[in-house]
């Protein structure tokens, strides 16, 4: 067996410095264990969209390989295909090889936030959503009914943005229905005593989106651990975790935020953080390997990390002990990406639905498949996420199902914006603890 | 010499920008497959959307005399979708439709990006299946299959992809749209489907492909066996057969391989012993508890250690879950690895597993073993580190492996292909007058030789040169000759 003309080594030498700048490369070894084998692609959902290499993991894979040996620049092609991964990680589930994907574009979106300038339109969105998005307080302003095109038209950046990118602005807007007064401010208890005899003590990240959003969900979670046993702190004064931009790539601020959550819970006396959110989830178990590195913080960062817990890892280790009444319905689980991929809670959501009597839970077709919501994507780009939205409500659709439930406030908006779109106006779309609290309160199941 | 302008204008017009890739960052995405080991950057990249398309673009090649290459998911691990310099990749990765699937004829007509999987989707509603299960077969493309006629763990029983192709719908080396075979498999004159199968993506391009579609099957039993010793491994293979049981499929795995695979996918595999069999057998549910019992016994007569049967279809898939990511998974004890192919008379397996490992040992490397046992198709893996200089020993033995089978009466390739990297060690195998007459039909397809050229057949450029050190020949030194 020779080599032919024309081919090169399995490893090609390097060529040059590396395009990367020395603040976290995607390291060497973790690139090597990319083995080219192909088994990412049919998960990946840029790949399903539009068959081109550049779009899938192993092809992002190998220009972060060039670029990391100096072939090629982060401008240009490696910025473009980056910026266009959902960073769903169905890849990481999928490689037999084992390549921390995760880690790989971890550590490549900021070297490109750093290093490769975006064009001012760009540029002023993204401050936008970051301006708006980890905050409460604004978040709420702008969830009033009808309140935020207008909020936001009239900032005059926003309005020469509007001109130049409609299609972001009304994504956006129609990600975010509007809330009652009442939901939007509500605010959830400080301490709830666990009903019965006491199993532990929790505290519960209350998250940006999904305090503002779906305040019921976190009403629900916090009815569900108590009657499950459970002592529930929600500290008041706590903030944004810093998902949004650490999947963005925004590094600096996310930290921040990580740092000042640790700090925030770190001094509570409980067994875990819980989070109803697969995003926040899938962060928070990261600062461990964000901190790494940094001498004053590592440590309390393992630490917490450690303590993160999504609330269907501890209904699941529990196990039931509140009463269940029947819900007789045909229930779809939608895997969100960040709690089946980055997380790998796939069967407790299950078992806590299957603890409910009478439900059936429904699997969806190309579960593994994002619905396209991941993060800001289906604000940046919305054609794509469309497009898997619409695929993804086709799927729903397939199974029948009475009720759709998911983790993830992203997923909830997104999916039910393409249910809406088509024919399944009518199905509720709920976190699998709001069915979980309609049973142990023998209440009908909720309609949002 | 760089790809001219004015066909390059003719090439990108036959799709529209939406369907090219020419960016030179972009196309080098393209350079190469699942074998890693060759690399060459296209010029351009088409990924046209319908067989129309797939014409036009072949037709504009055609015209203006650029070389093309097919290619569909990438994983091929022959080369067989290397990239020509200068030239044009043709991705299917578009065409990826199922057509029709026809429950009363079992048949299925579907477009070539479809996965193998895939199709066993479409039909399952109908309680049909298609049965070739390479072990990508969750990502490798139906139109890979047509050019490489894979195989898979079942093709014991089951046979190879030319054996479930009724039809294909083929755009030829000249652009020209062409139906080979028909609905039944039964055709009038020169099998031209049969011709085209397996040809490596050298006589044309498949654009649309109607396969057979079995019932699938009332029962399925599996189980996994570990065993003191490869040879013993090997006999129960062979013990199997004797007994006149044909079953669905038999695998063996070797330590490294076990261990690789049970690292990935957390299987059940044992880790540490030297060998384990996955037996299957499928079929009618008398049959195949009888056959099943048979099996047991000839599996503890040769000292197996311990016999999981799987209890349910999750452990069931686990079992082959463990056995198909071992490929992949060798990545997870090795920087660095080749995958070789081989076929060996049954009766040899045992020898030639010893040949091996003396060979490895002699070579300084560990060599991994996952094979089809039931039909002697070996995939010795060979382990190396490039960084640690590793890459040409483990070549040579990699390639030497291959020989080594057609030595001991067997073929270079069982399934992956000859490809970029077999290419040279076909005269091992054929001699020069088959050669020649192999030379000949793929003249009479493509006279130009434009459609995947340089690989499967031996070229002297190809195989009288090896890259990297560049040593001139003393007739180029005095100015006679020029080589480039």
């Amino acid at each position: 067996m020779t080599t032919p003309a024309g081919s090169a080594d399995t490893n090609l030498p390097q060529t040059g410095p590396s395009a990367f700048d020395e603040h976290h490369p995607p390291s060497r070894e973790l690139l090597d264990d990319c083995v080219h084998c192909g088994f990412c692609l049919p998960t990946c959902p840029t790949y399903q969209l539009w068959g081109e290499e550049m779009d899938s993991p192993r092809g992002r894979i190998y220009l972060m390989d060039l670029a990391e040996k100096g072939e090629i620049g982060l401008e240009g092609p490696l910025r473009q295909h980056i910026d266009a991964c959902l960073g769903c990680m169905a890849c990481v589930t999928a490689c037999p090889s084992g390549v921390q994907y995760d880690k790989l574009l971890e550590s490549v979106r900021p070297q490109l936030e750093r290093n490769v300038p975006r064009t001012p339109a760009d540029r002023m969105f993204r401050e936008a959503i970051f301006a708006l998005f980890p905050y409460k307080r604004r978040l709420r302003a702008a969830a009033l009914p009808g309140a935020l095109y207008q909020k936001l038209a009239a900032v005059p950046a926003v309005r020469r943005l509007a001109a130049k990118l409609p299609g972001r602005l009304a994504a956006l807007e129609s990600l975010l229905p509007p809330v009652t007064v009442r939901e939007a401010f509500a605010t959830l208890p400080v301490h709830t005593s666990a009903v019965g005899e006491r199993r532990g003590r929790v505290a519960l990240l209350s998250g940006c989106v999904q305090d503002v959003f779906f305040h019921r969900v976190n009403e629900a979670t916090v009815r569900v651990l108590a009657a499950e046993g459970l002592d529930v702190l929600v500290p008041r004064d706590q903030q944004c975790c810093g998902a949004l931009e650490l999947h963005a790539g925004r590094e600096d601020p996310a930290l921040a935020r990580a740092k000042r959550t640790i700090e925030r819970f770190e001094r509570l006396d409980v067994d875990h953080v819980v989070t109803n959110v697969a995003g926040c989830g899938s962060s928070m178990k990261d600062y461990a390997h964000l901190l790494a590195d940094d001498p004053e913080w590592a440590r309390r960062a393992k630490e917490f990390s450690a303590r993160v817990r999504d609330v269907h890892e501890v209904l699941a280790e529990l196990g039931p002990r509140a009463p269940r009444s029947p819900v007789p319905a045909r229930v779809a689980y939608h895997d969100a990406c960040h709690l089946g991929h980055a997380q790998g809670v796939r069967t407790q959501p299950r078992e806590v639905l299957r603890s409910i009597p009478e439900l059936e839970v429904l699997d969806i077709p190309e579960a593994a498949l994002c619905c396209g919501s991941a993060g800001i994507y289906n604000m940046i780009m919305p054609e794509a996420a469309d497009e898997l939205g619409r695929r993804k409500a086709d799927n729903v659709r397939s199974v029948e199902p009475a009720v759709v439930v998911t983790a993830n406030p992203g997923c909830l908006l997104q999916i039910g914006k393409h249910l809406k779109d088509g024919t399944g106006a009518d199905l509720p779309l709920l976190h699998p603890v709001q069915l979980l609290d309609a049973s142990i309160r023998n209440v009908p199941v909720p309609r949002s | 010499m760089a790809l001219d302008p004015v066909a390059r204008a003719a090439i990108v017009a036959a799709l529209g920008p939406d369907d090219v890739v020419d960016d030179p960052v972009q196309t080098r995405a393209y350079e190469c497959d699942g074998l890693t080991g060759y690399r060459v950057r296209p010029e351009i990249v088409l990924i046209p959307r319908d067989a129309e398309a797939v014409a036009r673009a072949v037709k504009a090649c055609h015209r203006n005399g650029v070389p093309f290459v097919a290619r569909g998911a990438g994983t091929g691990l022959s080369g067989g979708a290397l990239p020509v310099a200068d030239g044009v990749v043709i991705s299917l990765a578009r065409l990826k439709r199922v057509l029709e699937v026809d429950p009363v004829n079992r048949r299925a007509v579907v477009e070539p990006g479809v996965t193998n999987l895939e199709i066993t989707a479409a039909a399952a509603a109908h309680g049909l299946y298609y049965a070739p299960d390479p072990s990508s077969q969750q990502v490798c493309t139906i139109g890979g299959n047509v050019a490489e006629n894979s195989g898979g763990a079942h093709c014991l029983k089951y046979g190879f992809t030319t054996n479930h192709v009724l039809a294909m719908e083929v755009v030829l080396p000249d652009g020209e749209l062409v139906t080979l075979g028909g609905d039944s498999a039964e055709q009038l004159g020169p099998d031209l489907r049969g011709v085209f199968l397996g040809s490596e993506g050298t006589l044309g391009i498949t654009t649309k492909i109607t396969v057979r579609l079995l019932r699938t099957p009332e029962t399925v039993r599996t189980l996994l066996a570990d065993f003191p010793s490869v040879a013993e491994a090997g006999e129960v293979v062979s013990d199997i057969v004797a007994a006149g049981i044909v079953p669905a499929a038999v695998e063996m795995m070797d330590t490294l391989a076990i261990e690789a695979a049970e690292e990935a996918v957390h299987a059940g595999y044992t880790v540490g012993v030297p060998a384990a069999l996955v037996v299957e057998l499928d079929g009618p549910i008398e049959q195949c508890d009888a056959e099943f019992a048979q099996v047991k016994e000839i599996c503890d007569a040769h000292g197996c250690t311990r016999l999981h049967i799987a209890g349910s279809p999750e452990e069931r898939a686990a079992i082959w879950r463990g056995r198909k990511a071992a490929f992949a998974a060798v990545g997870r004890i090795s920087p660095d690895y080749f995958v070789q192919d081989g076929v060996v008379p049954r009766t040899r397996l045992a020898e030639v597993l010893g040949r091996i490992a003396d060979m490895g040992d002699e070579a300084g490397l560990r060599v991994a073993n996952v094979f089809h046992a039931g039909d002697g198709n070996l995939h010795p893996l060979v382990l190396y580190s490039a960084a640690a200089g590793e890459t040409e020993r483990a070549e040579e033995l990699s390639g030497a492996i291959a020989e080594l089978c057609v030595e001991l009466g067997g073929s270079l390739s069982g399934e992956h292909g000859i490809g970029t990297d077999k290419a040279c060690s076909m005269p091992k195998m054929y001699g020069e007058e088959d050669l020649a007459v192999m030379k000949r039909v793929r003249d009479a397809f493509d006279p130009e030789g434009l459609c995947n050229p340089g690989k499967v057949l031996p070229t002297p450029r190809l195989c009288g040169e090896r890259p990297g050190k560049y040593r001139p020949h003393p007739l180029e030194e005095s100015g006679v000759i020029e080589r480039l």
